[in-house]
């Protein structure tokens, strides 16, 4: 028998598309969801801020070494939320589906999409399936936006970063990027390399449980652009300077050999299981304690610390001869290099 | 596993070395490098400000495509705008600005460029292709050549007749002779590419001690790597004895690659070629052997392009002659930036405009 494919009358609205949803899709990620079935879910949400997120996934390939789009699009979602102190309530799901795309690649990643959320202790409480026509997608592309509510007390943003602050890395940097890459490419590395997606929100939580709320200025996930890109955002919205040490920011050696081969500066890779922590100067030892207690954040380093601004926004690197460079934000796409 | 990194990037171990290389503060020394990558290196670990002032490092025409002309640019351009050809790329060609377009705007309107991490890539999408020809841009020194090469051969052996390749190839020492004979900067001492020197080994620079009586030294990319060279040519400079030396041993011989030579041989001859910022260059290209010419892109497709013109105020020239820094060129900065560059030596990662803004910009500034 020839493999179960998704075909364009999967998205007609009709009985073959009610047959996927509740077949296919519902039982796969109905795990602590609430299914209703209405056109629009309802919630109860505690008397509190609420932060909302959105964001798209178009990765390409969407299955890649240590995950799956289905993985990217949960914890990317539930990231964006821990990274302004929220904790994740639910999460809604929006499917764009390729015709042709077999049955068990969609089903795997639904299966991932269920663990990732029931992992960060987020439901799916409602979604949305479309089929298009062959070349009009990429295979899938998934939307998910996540709503959570910010207890009182947490004051997270990238604009509070202060001179005093410490800069800390929760791990190893561009793992995703090189995974991806590889994979894309396929580069066939010796060392095969692990995408670190994966949801931080417990981890944000251990951290707001071991120290005072407004001793937390900025958290934020280093994803496309980099930890450059990231802290020159941090940089900018806060009106400071950082100064981080190259030496201090954890990089994995075989990421570090991939990069080398292509021409690719770690502290440019997308990351999409790690975070900045900008933290007050005191309380910055036992933040990365905690952090380091834990299995995401085992890895973490004290990186660097912010200053006030001289003339301008801007993050210097020490390197390792100890002179100072300008790091800048990425410009353009990083592209493996000809010589 | 051994680990090959961190080793040379040990503080303990660069600290040393950078107070030995200040004791020669008896006169300037002038050393250029002629190699993209060690450009990179020199600005992203800031040894152009570690090392004294006197102690000046120059760059040179090392980034492969900064040095191909406008006119080959604007030829692959109008290679791209065939509907029927696939033209796979490295990334890099895709921004630099021809003389009315570049390869991402044709992309962006339609275009079929891929961007391709290796040749055998292009390869595969030529069998998977049949009914388009596939276009392999090829951009490069004595490093990519053979891998283009090589190419060619393999396509010759699966029979794949769609594949071709619009060979602008260059060649490392026929351009340092013609900086030496234009006399138009001092160079005190070369550091020596290492990729390059990987193929053509350390005999393929001896001209330029034994004529010219300036010392070479072929170096690593690591900040150990580069400072080691650096000392290693400020003794030579010091001791008046000009040779050709080797700091990266653990990959450079004296012969090079006999075997990626053989096939640099079997599929191209010399040929003179222009450079973008020093002109022709008598024997310092790859064209294509007689015996591949179904493998020629330039021979296979008429190209013509009426004129090109390279962006005025552009200084691209001579910074690749190391005449003027980046720095010295009126666009940098201002109307050239990585985001929106004038020319090549701003879109490349390798170039030495992007380098330096990217890394020294802001010592600069403060300067």
């Amino acid at each position: 028998m020839s493999e179960d494919i998704i075909l364009l009358a999967h998205g007609s609205g009709g009985t073959l598309m009610h047959r996927l949803i509740e077949n296919n899709i519902v039982p796969l990620i109905k795990e602590g969801g609430n299914f209703e079935f209405d056109d629009a879910a309802e919630l109860l949400v505690p008397n509190q801020r609420i932060a909302l997120t959105t964001d798209s996934y178009v990765v390409k390939p969407p299955f890649f070494n240590g995950g799956n789009i289905g993985k990217l699009a949960v914890s990317g979602t539930v990231n964006d939320l821990a990274m302004k102190g929220a904790v994740p309530i639910a999460l809604s799901l929006a499917l764009i589906i390729e015709e042709g795309l077999k049955l068990s690649e969609l089903e795997a990643i639904l299966k991932s999409i269920a663990e990732t959320a029931k992992e960060a202790g987020i439901r799916i409480v409602t979604g949305d399936t479309k089929v298009v026509e062959k070349g009009s997608a990429d295979k899938i592309f998934i939307n998910t936006s996540g709503v959570g509510y910010i207890p009182d007390g947490r004051n997270v943003s990238g604009s509070n970063a202060r001179p005093g602050d410490v800069v800390i890395l929760s791990g190893t940097i561009g793992d995703h990027g090189i995974a991806i890459m590889s994979e894309r490419e396929g580069l066939g590395l010796t060392i095969p390399v692990e995408s670190d997606a994966t949801p931080l929100n417990h981890l944000v939580e251990r951290i707001f449980e071991s120290i005072p709320a407004d001793a937390i200025h900025v958290l934020r996930d280093p994803t496309r652009g980099g930890l450059a890109t990231t802290l020159n955002e941090i940089a900018q919205q806060s009106n400071v300077v950082i100064r981080i040490e190259e030496e201090r920011v954890p990089v994995k050696d075989e990421v570090k050999g991939a990069c080398e081969i292509l021409g690719y500066d770690p502290l440019y890779l997308a990351n999409e299981g790690k975070l900045v922590l900008i933290v007050k100067e005191e309380f910055a030892d036992e933040a990365l304690k905690v952090m380091k207690s834990t299995e995401k954040g085992k890895d973490a380093a004290i990186i660097g610390n912010v200053e006030e601004v001289e003339s301008k926004p801007a993050v210097f690197v020490k390197t390792v001869l100890g002179t100072s460079r300008f790091l800048t934000m990425l410009s353009g796409e990083q592209f493996p290099r000809i010589c | 596993m051994v680990r090959l990194i961190d080793e040379f990037r040990d503080p303990e171990l660069l600290r040393p070395l950078l107070q030995r290389i200040s004791s020669y503060d008896d006169r300037n020394y002038s050393l250029m490098e002629v190699c993209g990558t060690h450009t990179v290196s020199i600005s992203r670990f800031g040894i152009r400000s570690a090392v004294p002032e006197n102690i000046k490092l120059l760059s040179g025409p090392g980034c492969p495509v900064c040095v191909t002309s406008q006119q080959d640019v604007d030829k692959a351009i109008e290679l791209a705008k065939n509907s029927n050809i696939i033209l796979a790329t490295f990334g890099d060609m895709m921004k630099v600005p021809g003389t009315k377009s570049s390869l991402a705007k044709e992309k962006a309107k339609g275009a079929n460029v891929v961007v391709c991490y290796s040749t055998r890539e292009a390869l595969d999408i030529a069998e998977e292709h049949p009914e388009k020809e596939v276009v392999f841009y090829g951009v490069g020194f004595e490093t990519t050549a053979p891998t283009v090469a090589f190419s060619i051969l393999e396509a010759k052996k699966r029979k794949i007749k769609n594949y071709s390749v619009f060979s602008t190839h260059k060649l490392v020492p026929p351009a340092l002779r013609a900086l030496l004979d234009s006399g138009e900067v001092r160079i005190d001492g070369f550091i020596l590419p290492g990729h390059v020197s990987v193929i053509i080994g350390l005999k393929a620079y001896e001209f330029l001690s034994e004529e010219y009586g300036v010392p070479g030294v072929v170096s690593g990319f690591e900040p150990l790597d580069i400072l080691i060279t650096i000392e290693m040519l400020l003794k030579q400079i010091r001791s008046k004895k000009a040779k050709i030396e080797n700091q990266y041993k653990r990959t450079v011989t004296y012969d090079g690659n006999i075997y990626a030579q053989k096939a640099l041989e079997e599929v191209f001859k010399i040929d003179d070629a222009e450079w973008r910022g020093i002109g022709l260059i008598p024997k310092s290209g790859l064209a294509i052997n007689e015996e591949f010419e179904d493998f020629d892109a330039s021979k296979k497709f008429d190209v013509k392009v009426p004129y090109s013109i390279e962006p005025p105020n552009c200084s691209c020239g001579e910074v690749l002659r190391g005449v003027k820094s980046p720095f010295e060129c009126k666009l940098f900065g201002k109307g050239c930036t990585p985001e929106h560059p004038v020319g090549p030596c701003m879109v490349s990662s390798e170039g030495a405009c992007a380098a330096y803004y990217r890394f020294e910009r802001y010592t600069r500034v403060v300067d």
